[in-house]
């Protein structure tokens, strides 16, 4: 195995114990994405000099014995929807092509505590608007382990980036899935914390009552590392939950015996995949061979939850992406005739077609008249959304399902269904809309070899007992040590 | 054809916090462009909103303060428009749960009190500032953004008021209540106070109301009540006509005092307010109610009332003390330490009054204190100085801040008081005016006037009149 | 509910997007598309449901009316497509 193929714990420990320095291994890292980057496609931007400007840093640190943070020396990659200080933050748009923050997100503030590397900013759909990486304005990522097929989306850059090894973990974002989606098309381990877990202070804005950063990692015991770090109340998010941050790894080993399992029957009655179908029957057979208790329960709202979504969402990106006019920062159309004029086309030249749609259907779901009928109604049923995942808790620990019906599709497949698109993100959108947590394992591959990811959604804060499933399960297999054969580029 | 105009009022005042409702920069007025800004008030991507918990109590003082119905429950809506000086091209406000509802303003017109009904009081942040330059064939505007983001407190009316002078007092009313409450310093003239309103007609009699039209850039008092005086002409020829008013925006224009059209109801803004999902909601519960409600002060009106039945002053001299209220606790500041109000009245109402209008002195920041003012009625009463001479040390005191023992001793403006030095100097006046005083006993009165003015001036004012007169009478008789 | 070419617009209008008479047609197609999919919300009664606007159970959360400074005038304006004088230059605003 290659040394930037371990996990962040592995190679933090060997820097700490000065096996190797941050310095050396971050210039593996940057030659191993030199190589095999162009066949991916995976950044926006690579921050090479002030990696190894960071990387000198942390040696010097471990020289002088001094303390260093928890990721200290780790190659991190950062979804381009999170503002990062003096580094461009484009969101994969033509609208923020020239934006550089004056002001680090809080995520990126606490990685850099912890002496983490940020190797770079990855690509994503336009706005974290979409399922397949295929919106962005500037590039299409490629699947690692098929690069015919997409790696998911919106935090696609960030989740090819750690299966093709150009970083050991990665932060993404979510709305209706967008870290977990890509985490099991690509094969990696991806976390959406609860919504207040993480601060969303510096993260643009999609759907403000949806969004929450996540973390993309090669395995459980890293996600619970990386997520330990970036949780927490910040004073500049009110929705950020003034709650302590617990260990999460402490008692990561304790097992799953005695656990309940809920099985939603609702998830399963649509048809999906076989292969997907077979993994997650298998994966379940494994819990219960670990001692745990799998329970069918009922989440009757689950077929109005794309509904829901995509009005919610929607409508607060329509308000949230209203500020991007050409007059404080980014794209300004050339010569304007009138200010008017400025806006029309600042806007028409500046979003891509699935940003307008979504502009577009928001701001109908909010226009006179249209309000009970649309946001409000959607409004209710949220809630009932959510009832229904209340009731359940009371009876199972945890609930599990597939991730996406299907594993990676190919490139340009759906990109001109949207509507079929938003209806493959049925599993992952239910837990935005309720708030809740989840995480997305692999657990198995395709007759194609293309991996296929389970998911596990707990309680509001309950990610400790989660990263405990994830990782009884993790223990039995070795699907997430497998790799995808990269190829070199051709220079 | 007789109308009567249905006029409502929305008021605009800026809190008096010293940072912004979302962002820790400064409110201050007047500073260099763009120097009080941070990414949260520039609209950046990704940052959000943090409440200013002063601004909160702020508002919700004033809403208790105009006898607002406050709910236990209240949030914070967006509000969509894009206008190049609104960063984020929406307005964090108020729609769907209003922090203040149905609250009242009591006015008083010609000593009738009138109850002017509050539809609501809520918050919101304030926009930028938009500058048109003034060079000719200038193709472009600035836009400076220290304004963006300062706490705003809306006040809007019931069309309840019927004439001008019920929407003078109804302004006056207003901002005294907030001057009162210490929300907001309410200037005009830095647009912390702006006020805009809406008119319509109906027959006299008629129920149902006419189309409103609204009046947005009213930069003083004076251009609201111009503003309507011009919108009812102008509403009362259309109807002459047989015509409709159509439902319109308008803008005053000061300069040639006359309105026009900015866009019709067809062209209104379609808001899209939805819930602000950034600001958790704010739950009022008792405790905390009544805490706000202990630091309201009492409002004008009662003061007014207070005045006339505590201090017998009249109605018009308690509503002159109350108008500011700077100058109603410097009387009542007075009062505290010597108690004459009438005569610290007539010194406020008159002398201070006059000097500040004269001197143009800012009544928030006077040199004399109450205990000077107070000590200076004390040596009236002793004799000491003549009320005349007062007048010249007050004069001095509010110039300076001097003491008015300090002011007397320096100027040696004493009173004198000595019969044999008066009667000395009343000698040698009736013998350098033989011809009035020969006017004086054959009856001409007035001619004693003149020679106590003959004394005070060979005195310098400082004779004591009352002797003056006294002793001169005496002396013609003989 | 369906949206027509009219509405379309009216919609382009209220985002501030300008678009072409096959782009309309695009739109118009693929808002049907999702909206009459939106429709199945309206088989579910929710006359007794309150709506959802909060998820986590906490209110009052404030900031202290203290001065924090502000940033410095080069970092306001380094983004700025247009600037004079320490102000943010746009086209002509005629109200």
């Amino acid at each position: 195995m290659r040394l930037f193929e371990t996990s962040a714990i592995q190679i933090k420990n060997k820097i700490l114990s000065k096996e190797i320095r941050a310095t050396d291994f971050i210039k593996i890292v940057f030659d191993h994405i030199k190589n095999v980057e162009p066949n991916i496609q995976s950044f926006i931007t690579l921050n090479e000099d002030e990696a190894i400007k960071k990387a000198i840093e942390v040696d010097k640190k471990i020289e002088n014995s001094e303390n260093v943070g928890a990721l200290a020396g780790i190659p991190v990659a950062v979804k381009d929807n999170i503002c990062t200080k003096n580094l461009y933050t484009t969101c994969a748009s033509n609208i923020l092509k020239t934006f550089i923050p004056p002001y680090d997100a809080f995520v990126i503030k606490r990685l850099k505590e912890e002496d983490a590397i940020i190797v770079g900013k990855t690509n994503l759909d336009e706005f974290a608007m979409g399922s397949s990486t295929e919106n962005s304005a500037y590039k299409i990522t490629r699947n690692p382990w098929n690069l015919e097929c997409v790696p998911g989306g919106s935090s696609g850059g960030s989740a090819a980036a750690v299966a093709a090894d150009f970083s050991l973990m990665a932060l993404g974002s979510e709305t209706g899935g967008s870290v977990r989606q890509p985490a099991s098309l690509c094969g990696v381990v991806g976390i959406k914390p609860t919504y207040g877990r993480v601060s969303r202070y510096g993260l643009v804005a999609f759907g403000s009552s949806l969004d929450q950063v996540g973390t993309l990692s090669k395995d459980v015991r890293d996600a619970a590392l990386l997520l330990r770090v970036i949780a927490g109340y910040d004073l500049h998010d009110t929705t950020s939950a003034n709650i302590a941050v617990p260990d999460y790894l402490d008692t990561i080993d304790s097992g799953v015996k005695g656990l309940r399992i809920g099985i939603p029957k609702e998830y399963f009655a649509v048809s999906f995949n076989d292969d997907v179908c077979k993994a997650l029957k298998d994966a379940l057979k494994i819990y219960e061979r670990l001692g745990a208790q799998v329970v069918d329960i009922s989440l009757p709202h689950t077929e109005y939850a794309v509904a829901v979504y995509y009005i919610i969402a929607n409508a607060e990106a329509s308000s949230n992406l209203a500020r991007y006019d050409g007059v404080r920062y980014g794209y300004r159309t050339f010569k304007p005739n009138g200010i008017m004029d400025m806006y029309y086309r600042t806007r028409s030249e500046g979003f891509g077609n699935e940003v307008k749609r979504r502009i577009m259907l928001g701001n109908y779901a909010l226009s006179s008249g249209y309000y009970d009928a649309y946001y409000l109604k959607a409004s209710k049923v949220r809630n009932l959304i959510k009832i229904d995942f209340d009731i359940a808790f009371e009876k199972v620990d945890c609930i599990i399902c597939p991730t996406s019906p299907v594993p990676a599709f190919k490139i340009g497949e759906r990109a001109n269904n949207p509507l079929e698109m938003y209806l493959s993100d049925i599993y992952t959108i239910p837990a935005n809309l309720a708030g809740i947590p989840g995480i997305s394992i692999p657990c198995g591959f395709s007759k194609d070899g293309l991996p296929i990811g389970m998911q596990i959604l707990g309680k509001h804060f309950e990610e400790k007992k989660l990263l405990q499933i994830a990782y009884a399960f993790e223990r039995e297999t070795d699907f997430h040590l497998k790799k995808p054969a990269l190829k070199i580029s051709p220079v | 054809m007789t109308y009567e105009v249905v006029i409502g009022l929305e008021t605009h005042a800026e809190l008096a916090t010293v940072t912004k409702l979302f962002c820790g920069c400064s409110t201050q007025f007047g500073v260099d462009p763009n120097m009080q800004v941070c990414p949260v008030c520039l609209g950046m991507p990704g940052v959000l909103p943090v409440m200013n918990k002063k601004a909160f109590e702020y508002a919700l003082k004033a809403a208790v303060a105009l006898n607002c119905k406050i709910d236990e429950f209240t949030n914070f809506d967006r509000k969509s428009y894009y206008y190049p000086d609104l960063p984020k091209n929406y307005q964090v406000s108020q729609n769907y749960h209003n922090l203040g509802a149905d609250g009242y303003l009591d006015i008083s017109v010609n000593g009738v009190t009138n109850r002017i009904r509050i539809h609501n009081v809520h918050l919101e942040e304030e926009a930028g500032k938009l500058i048109h330059p003034e060079e000719v064939g200038a193709d472009y505007s600035l836009v400076d953004f220290n304004r963006a983001g300062v706490p705003l407190l809306e006040i809007v009316s019931y069309p309840d008021m019927r004439r001008v002078d019920e929407v003078e007092s109804y302004m006056q009313t207003l901002r005294k209540i907030l001057l009162y409450t210490e929300v907001s310093d309410c200037k005009m003239q830095e647009g912390s106070l702006r006020f805009e309103a809406s008119i319509s007609l109906r027959k006299k009699g008629c129920d149902k109301l006419g189309n409103r039209v609204e009046i947005k850039n009213l930069n003083s008092m004076k251009s609201v009540l111009k503003a309507i005086e011009y919108e009812t002409i102008r509403q009362r020829d259309v109807l002459d006509r047989g015509e409709t008013v159509g439902r319109e925006t308008r803008l005053w224009d000061e300069v040639n005092e006359k309105s026009a059209r900015m866009r019709s109801k067809e062209e209104s803004q379609d808001y899209r307010y939805f819930p602000e999902p950034d600001l958790l909601p704010v739950l009022i519960d008792e405790k905390w109610l009544r805490a706000i409600k202990d630091t309201i002060p009492e409002l004008p009106l009662a003061r007014r009332q207070r005045f006339i039945e505590g201090f017998a002053l009249s109605g018009y001299d308690a509503s002159l003390l109350i108008d500011e209220k700077i100058l109603a606790d410097f009387f009542e500041e007075c009062v505290k330490i010597l108690n004459r109000p009438k005569a610290f009245c007539n010194w406020i109402t008159n002398d201070l009054l006059r000097e500040v209008k004269d001197r143009k002195l800012d009544i928030y920041h006077l040199k004399i204190k109450p205990k000077q003012l107070a000590a200076l009625v004390e040596i009236i009463e002793k004799g000491t100085i003549s009320s005349t001479i007062a007048k010249e040390v007050f004069s001095e005191m509010i110039q300076t801040g001097k003491d008015p023992k300090t002011v007397v001793e320096e100027k040696k403006l004493v009173q004198i008081s000595d019969e044999g030095l008066i009667e000395a100097i009343i000698t040698k006046v009736i013998s350098g005016n033989p011809d009035a005083v020969e006017d004086y006993k054959k009856g001409k009165k007035n001619a004693l006037t003149f020679l106590v003015g003959q004394v005070m001036k060979e005195t310098k004012g400082k004779a004591n009149p009352k002797m003056v007169n006294e002793l001169l009478e005496k002396k013609v008789r003989v | 509910m369906m949206i027509d070419k009219d509405e379309v617009e009216y919609i382009a209008n209220l985002s501030r997007i300008s678009l072409n008479e096959r782009e309309k047609d695009m739109f118009v197609h693929q808002l049907n598309d999702i909206l009459s999919y939106i429709e199945k919300l309206n088989t579910l009664d929710t006359k007794n449901v309150k709506p959802m606007a909060y998820i986590l159970k906490v209110s009052n959360v404030f900031r202290e009316d203290k001065l924090e400074t502000s940033i410095p005038i080069q970092d306001v304006l380094i983004n700025a497509p247009s600037t004079k004088s320490g102000f943010f230059k746009v086209p002509k605003v005629i109200e």
